[in-house]
């Protein structure tokens, strides 16, 4: 693990950071979508990321686990690289085994809760586990209950996808993540795909998770989840970290007319 | 409704169903061309039940229809795992790999399954025996292509190779209509491109794949029948073998007709079953196998009265 160590001297990683972006820039061909972010998320902090669609916000959530790769730019989660390492000044791509075990880390929730369809809500949270981590049935089973109950849903362990609301269906997603015991919890705008009256049942469960000291980065259209959760807030626009600041005084205060402009339209 | 209500009771008007003539019309000429057909099967003399039913359980038929089975099941097996590995390849991200299953699929899919039959059969016209030599050692066994390629392996060959040209564009038709959100969901778990393929992707393309290689089997069922050419002793062929010595040919083909009938029948329930199992994720309470079945057979005899 000196790499770390190495890169934290090499990239000025502030001590303490979980998620460290410098100049991270993402082209899809010809397209830059990302042109340059800058971003720092101590470890136990909660990072709000908003900013009309379109603003890149969500691929470069999709960077820092490695959904995409980025094209440019230093991207650390926890000190490391996730699709590469830096050895004798170049970037050396990690095998397949290496990434998936950096992944496992990295928790993700979709807007579109992606549960495994097929299985019920217990063998969406006790797969990973056992067939990633070698837990066994009855540890990941266990596991899987108590999560399923720091969500609120211990009664459907046995539903469905198909079965439950949209909003049960990301609570059951969010658990799925924590299975894996992530350093760090990505949220892509988790309630935008959500019935209005079903957005605060997940909200609950986030803001619980924050409480609770996880890392995470959070796209999302929800400003008051923003205000009250987070301890950073950017606000993205065409590819570029247009303002950041303390969420409160961002809010009541933005300083560029994008971001003032942009917030007048979600609040 | 309001105002219907104010005036009459419901119950009190009487509903006068529209007539419909041209459906009673075609019923009519439906029934008498069945009257027709049922007449003719009954008093025609070639037809000969009696003679269909002495050779319905004849050893030989009961022999042929084992081996017909036994082609069936060996091709479709061999045909699944074979499909499946060219489907992959297809959906490879190398080019190269991609084109071979494009080329294989082509290939094998396109050419007739009688033509491959019989070039596997005479495949001892291009390789005359096969024989492993290695430098320093010599050879060290040699097998003729006669002895290897019996008229059976020709026929599991040949219509194998051809059955995995379908099965490939039905497994890979099926792993595409898996949501590639499932695929990113797992890759962000940790789980790596097989366990995901393993786990998550064919288990949920199997509700897509399942009903076309229902039809698959049927289909090749029927077309084991042309190994009946190559000289492979299944049902067809034992029936000829019998009426090329007394002549009762409708009545043999009646036979095999039955048999081939009989067995579709039995795989259709089959694939039935097979059906809601793999959708039962789609149903509105999760179900072990079980209770699904017990549930089916409720359901069947509710619809049986009616």
């Amino acid at each position: 693990m000196t790499s770390k160590a190495e890169n934290q001297a090499r990239f000025g990683v502030p001590d303490n950071s979980m998620v460290f972006a410098r100049g991270v820039r993402k082209s899809f061909g010809n397209v830059e979508v990302l042109k340059g972010i800058d971003l720092n998320v101590p470890t136990g902090s909660v990072a709000c990321v908003i900013g009309p669609s379109g603003s890149g916000k969500s691929t470069f959530l999709r960077c820092i686990n490695h959904l995409e790769e980025v094209s440019g730019g230093v991207l650390l989660v926890d000190g490391e690289f996730v699709g590469y390492d830096l050895r004798h000044g170049k970037l050396y791509e990690v095998n397949n085994k290496l990434l998936c075990q950096r992944r496992a880390d990295i928790g993700m929730v979709f807007q579109s809760f992606n549960l495994f369809s097929h299985m019920t809500a217990l063998e969406n949270l006790i797969e990973a586990p056992m067939m990633v981590k070698g837990m066994s049935k009855a540890e990941a089973k266990e596991k899987a209950f108590a999560l399923l109950e720091r969500v609120g849903l211990s009664a459907k362990a046995d539903a469905y996808p198909r079965q439950l609301s949209g909003g049960q269906q990301q609570r059951v997603a969010i658990a799925r993540a924590l299975a894996m015991n992530p350093k760090v919890l990505l949220f892509d705008e988790p309630t935008s795909a959500l019935d209005p009256e079903l957005v605060g049942e997940v909200l609950v469960v986030m803001r619980d998770l924050a409480e609770s000291g996880m890392t995470m980065v959070v796209v999302t259209h929800e400003i008051g989840f923003a205000r009250e959760v987070g301890d950073q807030l950017i606000f993205m626009d065409r590819g570029v970290v247009e303002e950041r600041g303390e969420p409160r005084e961002m809010i009541a205060n933005p300083q560029s007319p994008r971001t003032r402009e942009f917030l007048s339209h979600v609040l | 409704m309001d105002r219907a209500e104010t005036q009459a009771p419901p119950e009190a008007l009487t509903v006068v169903p529209l007539r419909h003539y041209g459906l009673w019309v075609g019923t009519a000429i439906t029934l008498v061309i069945l009257g027709l057909i049922l007449k003719a099967l009954a008093t025609n003399p070639a037809f000969d039940w009696p003679t269909v039913g002495k050779y319905l359980f004849h050893p030989s038929i009961i022999r042929g229809l084992g081996q017909t089975l036994l082609l069936t099941v060996t091709i479709m097996v061999l045909a699944i795992i074979i499909g499946t590995i060219v489907a992959i390849m297809r959906l490879s991200p190398s080019r190269i790999l991609n084109a071979f299953a494009s080329a294989y699929i082509w290939f094998f899919r396109g050419a007739p399954a009688l033509i491959q039959l019989i070039f596997w059969f005479n495949l001892s016209l291009i390789v005359r025996e096969f024989s492993l030599t290695l430098p320093f050692v010599g050879t060290l066994f040699t097998i003729k292509t006669n002895d290897v390629m019996t008229p059976f392996v020709a026929a599991v060959i040949a219509l194998s190779l051809h059955e995995a040209g379908y099965m490939a564009e039905i497994v890979r038709a099926g792993i595409n209509s898996v949501a590639s959100g499932q695929t990113e969901a797992a890759g962000s778990l940790g789980m790596n491109h097989r366990l995901i393929l393993r786990r998550i992707t064919l288990p949920q393309a199997m509700r897509f794949i399942v009903p076309p290689t229902g039809n698959e089997t049927i289909n090749l069922l029927k077309t084991t029948s042309l190994v009946t050419i190559i000289a492979v002793n299944d049902l067809l062929y034992a029936a000829q073998s019998i009426y090329a010595r007394t002549f009762e040919t409708i009545p043999l083909l009646i036979v095999v007709a039955f048999w081939y009938l009989f067995v579709v029948t039995i795989l259709s329930i089959g694939q039935h079953y097979i059906e809601q199992y793999y959708g039962r994720s789609d149903q509105q309470q999760g179900a072990s196998l079980g209770e699904m079945l017990k549930r089916a057979f409720r359901f069947g005899r509710m619809a049986q009265p009616a």
